[in-house]
């Protein structure tokens, strides 16, 4: 039994189809159909304040469940606003699908009111795109549209539809599968590779495991587990893959890379084998390539072969889906005791743990983090905005599980924590979800504290206030000569040009005012200048029954180590100031 | 070193430039691309040339691998095939010196297509060689314009 609709009733409906659960978005005159079969319909559409939010809305929700995130705009200003979301989403390898509005297929081409060439620019940063002419096509292109983002490397997938199209009328039938010759994922690794790459393991005196997105995404995180208890294998994660392996396991090395841990980077540089799983060999994570791992033969499990050997020589590359790999090559790979190579890491470990000063008053950043993963157990859903705040809630923030922490890594996204948070608490509203903000970052999408209130989406901000860019200015203060070039956020017109002296208690007064801020959505709004008022101040923000914002007031010239310059050798990390 | 690699897409709309953009934002340049239908209408084959190393082309046939339009993905290289271009190019070409172009035009196995007042236009197809070859020989006579086409290519034999 099939209907007559029109092309707007048709995307409803395939959502609907599709188990899609919200969708993020923002109106205007090229989706006025859209939005009219939306209302009234089952499809629960949430209204942002940005477009740029509602992508990361769809993105957060995304990477804390495992489904594809959606979001629809209208044209033209609607569709480039969300090009960072898509950007973003991409890098990260999230699922998530985009609808447009798109001006009357009868004019397109010709520089009509809002129009943009949606496709055209978004063609980089997706994983796929479609602009649907006919409405005949149009239930077919979503069904294709969600099989796409999900499956395989998962990926951003835009679909572009014409006024015209959205009002034009036909029957509907919404396929049960995507057939899509020129698309098939390939998931099962090659035995004979799968083999090979276990025979390295079982010879290797030292290896390791890198394990990235992937893994989370293929959901292998058992088989990761298993792999390196069974054969004594350390294990070390990128950004993105944090929460995948057991934190303060023994065989834990946490991230590697730039602001990774001494133990991890010194581990990788030494060990003999690696296995990387659903990671990228992205600069963050390998320093200076040609020194990388030099000792060490690579393989490397990925489901998208354009990573092998992209940036990294592997010498044993498996094609495939980790979990369905790992699977296969358990059973492969030797029990054995490494206990030479572990008692290393543990003099490592012991050598440089991850520090900061903890016995003054001063707030130091990465304190705030500690008692926010003390508070909440490692359970609660943290999302981080981009910057300082974010390595360091790389650091000390323990999740307990997979798809706990959420973080632009790619991209580096600022403005994406925010407004991923709540996509995230809408998908979890039954978790605790915090947001690590930098004070640079959340001024970038900080008007979707709206949504926060008016759905009853209670997401816990957490500022770490430090008045910078600090990130950069941190760079600068390393690199550049403390030349702190338009990184001070308290800087205004009568400031010494050149100052490099910051000093909260001479330094102009900081806007905005976050709690006011706060206050002025009606939530809830605290300042914490004091180090014995920052525990209760995060215990008071986690028991509101409201949105809430902690303002932070933290040490202004901290910075982050470990660190590998950029370009440098992972061998030449520096634990400390000029270290 | 030179590739000539054959890429079966959809034939849709917007394709050209999914593979054009990929080709740019990943910093591979394109000697030459040839774009037509197939036996089959649904099917265009692009034939790509391109320069690069091993692991270049690697990268290369990958990322084409890996867009969604893309159905099949030939590296010519150590396979048997046969490459035809095409070239137009129009010769300085005096009275005095006509029946010398005519003359060299015949041994090349190339057709003369157009005679003006002062000029001659000739057609010639063949591998790249030959067409370098062409014009080079062309060019002491003075030439006023060349258009060539990319290469087309299929493997030799059955079919792939
Ligand atoms: C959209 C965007 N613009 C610029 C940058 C470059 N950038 C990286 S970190 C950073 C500073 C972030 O400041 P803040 O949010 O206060 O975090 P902090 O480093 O101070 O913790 C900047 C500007 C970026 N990553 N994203
Ligand atoms: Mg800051």
């Amino acid at each position: 039994m099939s209907r007559k609709m029109t092309g707007a009733q048709i995307l409803i409906e395939s959502l609907l189809k599709e188990n899609v659960e919200m969708v993020f978005g923002l109106p205007g005159g090229q989706a006025l159909p859209i939005f009219d079969a939306i209302h009234g319909s089952k499809l629960n559409f949430i209204l942002t304040r940005h477009e740029q939010a509602a992508s990361h809305m769809a993105d957060g929700y995304a990477r804390s469940t495992g489904k594809p995130g959606v979001c629809i705009v209208t044209s033209g200003p609607g569709a480039t606003n969300i090009v960072t979301g898509l950007a973003t989403a991409y890098m990260d390898s999230v699922p998530m699908v985009a609808f447009t509005g798109q001006v009357s297929t009868s004019v397109i081409g010709q520089d009509a009111f809002q129009e943009a060439d949606t496709t055209g620019i978004t063609r980089p940063v997706t994983k796929h795109n479609f602009l649907v002419k006919d409405v005949k096509d149009l239930a077919k292109t979503i069904k294709e549209a969600f099989y796409i983002a999900s499956t395989g490397r998962p990926g951003p997938v835009l679909v572009d539809i014409p006024v015209d199209v959205q009002r034009g009328v036909c029957e509907f039938v919404y396929p049960d599968k995507a057939e899509i010759r020129s698309y098939k994922p390939n998931y099962n690794g090659h035995p004979g590779q799968i083999k090979k790459a276990a025979e390295i393991i079982n010879k290797s005196e030292r290896p390791v495991l890198y394990i990235g997105m992937g893994v989370i995404v293929s959901a292998a995180c058992d088989e990761i587990l298993e792999i390196s208890k069974k054969a004594d294998i350390p294990v070390t994660n990128t950004l993105l893959a944090a929460g995948a392996y057991p934190y303060d396991s023994e065989l834990s090395l946490n991230m590697l890379g730039m602001h990774g841990t001494y133990y991890a980077n010194k581990a990788v540089q030494a060990a003999d084998v690696i296995i990387a799983v659903g990671a990228r060999f992205d600069d963050r994570c390998t320093g200076k390539v040609c020194d990388f791992a030099k000792k060490s033969k690579i393989i490397h499990i990925d489901i998208d072969p354009t990573a092998i050997s992209k940036v990294v020589d592997i010498d044993i590359p498996v094609v495939g889906d980790a979990k369905t790999v790992l699977k296969e090559m358990v059973s492969l790979i030797d029990k054995k005791e490494r206990k030479e190579w572990i008692e290393k890491i543990g003099v490592w470990k012991k050598e440089h743990p991850l520090s900061y000063e903890k016995n003054d008053d001063k707030i130091h950043p990465q304190y705030v983090i500690e008692k926010i993963s003390e508070l909440t157990k490692g359970e609660a859903i943290v999302t981080t905005e981009v910057g300082q705040h974010q390595m360091w809630a790389a650091q000390y923030y323990k999740p307990k599980a997979p798809r706990l922490f959420l973080s632009s890594g790619g991209l580096g996204t600022m403005g994406f924590g925010y407004p991923a948070g709540i996509g995230a608490k809408f998908a979890n509203p039954d978790k605790e979800v915090v947001v690590i903000a930098g004070d640079g970052s959340f001024q970038m999408n900080m008007q979707e504290m709206a949504i926060a209130v008016l759905n009853g989406v209670n997401v816990k901000t957490v500022i770490l206030n430090n008045q910078y860019l600090g990130n950069v200015r941190q760079w600068q203060e390393m690199f550049y000569g403390k030349r702190y070039s338009h990184t001070c956020l308290a800087k205004r017109k009568d400031c010494p040009p050149l100052c490099n002296t910051p000093d909260r208690d001479k330094c102009p007064v900081y806007v905005p005012d976050f709690v006011k801020w706060a206050e002025s959505y009606s939530a809830l709004g605290i300042r914490v200048t004091k180090k014995e008022d920052v525990e209760p101040a995060i215990k008071k923000i986690l028991e509101a029954d409201c949105p809430a914002v902690l303002d932070v007031w933290v040490e202004i010239e901290e910075n982050i180590f470990p660190m590998v310059p950029a370009g440098a050798s992972l061998d030449d990390i520096m634990v400390r100031m000029n270290g | 070193m030179r590739h000539t690699i054959s890429v079966l897409v959809e034939n849709k709309f917007g394709v050209l430039a999914r593979i054009s953009t990929l080709f740019a934002a990943r910093g591979f340049n394109i000697d030459s691309l040839a774009v037509g239908e197939t036996e089959d209408s649904a099917i265009s084959r692009m034939t790509i040339v391109v320069k690069g190393d091993d692991s270049v082309l690697e990268q290369v046939t990958k990322q084409l691998n890996k867009l969604v339009d893309v159905i099949k993905v030939n590296d010519f290289n150590g396979v048997e095939y046969v490459e035809r271009g095409l070239a137009l190019v129009k010769i300085n070409a005096p009275k005095a010196v006509r029946a010398e172009i005519f003359k060299m035009a015949g041994i090349f196995r190339t057709r003369v297509v157009d005679i003006a007042q002062d000029s001659l236009t000739v057609e010639v197809t063949g591998g790249e060689d030959k067409i370098e070859a062409f014009i080079e020989a062309a060019s002491s006579y003075g030439i006023k314009e060349v258009c060539r086409t990319g290469v087309v290519a299929l493997s030799r034999g059955n079919k792939q």
